[in-house]
């Protein structure tokens, strides 16, 4: 059992929690993700590890309401216990000191999991920019965390509530035009973003690595439901991945297989609303 | 014995196995095989002639003394039975469900020459069983003493358990590092509660702990901790974290929304009990027609888990013919009174997907068989012009696994072979000093029995490893 320490809304259903995991704590590193299983017959779930104490064996998740688990998940409180918490999982990010300037580019609930990786590029002793986008100011997370690593932090909503008005993509094509000299992208969020800015990149021929989310059931690589086409090959997310060269990833077939389990998401989610919420989360 | 008597126990017929109806049990996930009753036991141990050559030992892979436990049998006396069995054999209820003894124990006995074969796994489950149901009768085992050596052991499956329990009874403090959230290894995941039910698992694993083993779930070895911190904290190591990645088909849509692998759709309804509980959360496709390509024993579980989970059509797909089907005679057997529909000699080119990425089918071609192959067994070949479409809106790619090389990537000073299993001599030693390995990472898929005599083996060298006595 994995007892929940911390737990502070950031934005509308989404969600920071601190976990007692100090296995995870001690090993894991930029990039690396966690299967988490709320309660028995719950469903496993992947997350990305967004931060860690290694004294103290913490670690930090973020996560948003999308299905019945998160929903469930996001009704616990501190002192409250997760069943089961495994990793740390997939391989760490390549981080190195890269010739010119590294930029994250984080979408959604997507920009925790970029942070470790900004850090990480910025204690390599890069010039690290963050691109962050979210639909509307309210909605923005974790802005003075990545302040803290970077050199830069630019923001877009998409109604310009906050920042530049539009997409994280415009913001990069400033950057582009301004004349950063940019070394490598990594967009982290929705696969439509990661799709978008890896085909920006495409022609200009600047580096870019995805982290990929895809549907896991043990995330060890004994079963394959995660797998996506990289390069005309198959490849295994959880256990080759999470990253890979943006300029690479079957985006269409990806995302399409994100959508395998849709009907049975929306009526778990439907039953949870009906019965689990009032029944106790029984979910 | 009087020829007389030996006589009278040759005119005895093998007893048969009472089972579930075929219509009812293909759409539920109750035991298929109901057990022997206590007086079919009894006379079935009887046609024992308690040869002298004891050639059924021989065939055991942890040599289990047969003939003792069928004596006690005969004898009535039922908790000697379980004492024999439960010493030799850490899993017999697994055992005496999945074990194929018609390629081992009952292979070798002497009544098959001249009829049918002791019905030694039958037996073995009885026993097993009654040990179970009675446990609380049965004299507890004395407790070793303790040796003050420290085992680790990676991975809770088969090999895993059975070493655990031999080094336990040696009294080596035993610690088991699984990586899912639950114990058993393929026999949670993989094997369906229609041929092994869980409580079974729960129950032989409850027998270990016991003994004082400590089984630490949701510890990745590779991952959580590396293969050096283990030989840093224990005294030796055996790694039996088996073979679980599967092998892809490597056909145009593999890809495609509704195509699994046996390991993933197994491990949905088995380990996590999608389409089976209401409290389950994990999602299954069920189907209404679905393909399952292959034709081992996984192949038998995915196509007899489809039709139990609603598919009007549940449909074997292999290239060669039933007599080349690695499956057990009797898996085949019962997917048939199931209803499942078998395509022999056929062979997928082509997943096949409509416009949404969903699959419908598959491309296959007729095969006919012709020249032996390095393994002996006829190729099959080609029948030119003989393409068809196999409509079916969920395909399970059941053509096998490789060795999982999460520990091994994160252990370069690991030999292995050049199929990447670990490589190790006959006892299991592997080129590291203190670290044995056993199961499908050394042997690739093999059998839950052929495992559990790794991990039987791999016990006895580790004791002389640490000990240096022989037991």
């Amino acid at each position: 059992m994995h007892k929940i320490l911390l737990k502070e809304m950031l934005a509308e259903r989404t969600w920071h929690m601190r976990l007692h995991a100090p296995l995870v704590a001690r090993k894991c590193e930029p990039g690396q993700f966690l299967m988490l299983r709320i309660r028995e017959n719950g469903e496993r779930i992947p997350l990305t590890i967004a931060d860690w104490d290694r004294n103290a064996g913490t670690i930090d998740i973020y996560f948003q309401e999308l299905g019945a688990t998160t929903h469930l998940l996001a009704t616990l409180s501190v002192g409250d216990s997760v069943r089961d918490v495994v990793g740390p999982l997939g391989n760490p990010s390549e981080i190195e000191k890269v010739p010119g300037t590294f930029v994250m580019v984080g979408g959604g609930f997507g920009i925790a999991a970029g942070y470790p990786v900004a850090r990480g590029f910025k204690e390599a002793g890069n010039r690290v920019v963050a691109v962050l986008g979210a639909r509307t100011k309210d909605l923005l997370i974790c802005e003075e965390m990545l302040k803290a690593v970077c050199d830069e932090v630019l923001v877009a909503t998409n109604d310009g509530s906050y920042g530049t008005q539009g997409v994280v993509s415009d913001v990069l094509r400033t950057l582009l035009e301004r004349g950063e000299d940019i070394s490598l992208v990594f967009p982290v969020g929705p696969p439509i973003m990661m799709k978008i800015i890896s085909g920006m990149t495409r022609p200009l021929g600047i580096k870019t690595v995805v982290s990929l989310n895809s549907v896991m059931v043990d995330g060890t690589g004994m079963c394959g439901s995660c797998r996506v086409t990289v390069g005309g090959k198959t490849r295994f997310v959880c256990s080759e991945g999470i990253d890979f060269d943006g300029h690479e990833v079957d985006w269409d077939e990806m995302m399409s297989r994100q959508k395998m389990y849709g009907t049975q998401e929306s009526e778990a989610l439907s039953n949870y609303h009906h019965n689990g919420a009032c029944m106790g989360g029984s979910l | 014995m009087s020829s007389e008597a030996v006589k009278k126990k040759m005119a005895n017929p093998r007893v048969h196995m009472p089972e579930l109806d075929a219509t009812v049990r293909s759409r539920n996930f109750e035991e298929v095989n109901q057990g022997l009753t206590y007086e079919q036991a009894i006379e079935e141990a009887a046609r024992c002639i308690q040869c002298k050559g004891r050639p059924c030992v021989e065939g055991c892979p942890v040599a289990v003394s047969i003939p003792e436990i069928l004596d006690a049998l005969v004898n009535e006396n039922l908790s000697e039975a379980a004492r024999i069995l439960q010493a030799d054999n850490a899993l017999p209820a697994v055992c005496g469900r999945v074990c194929p003894q018609e390629q081992q124990c009952e292979s070798k006995c002497v009544r098959g020459i001249k009829g049918d074969p002791v019905a030694i796994g039958y037996l073995e489950r009885f026993v097993a069983d009654w040990a179970m149901q009675h446990a609380s009768e049965l004299p507890a085992e004395a407790p070793a003493t303790a040796t003050g050596k420290k085992v680790a052991i990676v991975g809770c499956g088969p090999a895993g358990l059975t070493a655990a329990g031999s080094l336990a009874r040696q009294g080596h403090h035993v610690v088991i590092f699984e990586a899912l959230h639950d114990t058993g290894g393929v026999l949670r995941y993989g094997i369906p509660e229609f041929r092994l039910p869980k409580e079974i698992i729960d129950q032989e694993v409850a027998r270990l702990l016991d003994l004082g083993v400590t089984i630490e779930c949701n510890v990745i070895i590779g991952k959580t901790l590396t293969l050096a911190q283990l030989r840093a904290e224990f005294d030796a190591v055996f790694i039996a974290n088996g073979a679980g990645l599967p092998m892809m088909l490597n056909l145009p849509g593999e890809n495609l929304k509704g195509v699994y692998s046996a390991n993933e759709f197994l491990t949905r309804v088995n380990l996590m009990e999608a389409g089976r509980r209401d409290d389950s959360s994990t999602p299954i496709l069920t189907g209404d027609s679905v393909a399952v390509i292959g034709g081992g024993n996984t192949a038998m579980d995915c196509v007899r888990t489809a039709r139990r989970l609603g598919a009007g059509r549940a449909m074997i797909v292999y290239r060669r013919t039933e007599a080349e089907m690695p499956a057990r005679v009797e898996e085949i057997k019962h997917a048939k009174e199931e209803g499942i529909e078998f395509f022999l000699l056929t062979a997928p080119l082509e997943v096949k997907g409509d416009t949404e990425g969903w699959v419908n089918g598959l491309t296959c071609q007729q095969m006919e068989l012709g020249e032996p192959d390095d393994s002996g067994r006829r190729r099959p070949v080609p029948v030119p012009g003989s393409d068809f479409f196999l409509e079916a809106d969920v395909v399970v790619n059941a053509i096998g696994t490789r060795p999982n090389p999460l520990l091994t990537a994160a252990a370069p000073e690991l030999k292995l072979n050049r199929w990447g299993n670990i490589a190790c001599d006959e006892n299991g030693a592997t080129n590291l000093p203190g670290v044995f390995a056993g199961g499908d990472i050394v042997r690739g898929g093999a059998t839950v029995i052929l495992a559990m005599g790794d991990g039987k083996k791999a016990a006895s060298a580790i004791h002389r490893y640490l000990t240096g006595v022989n037991e």
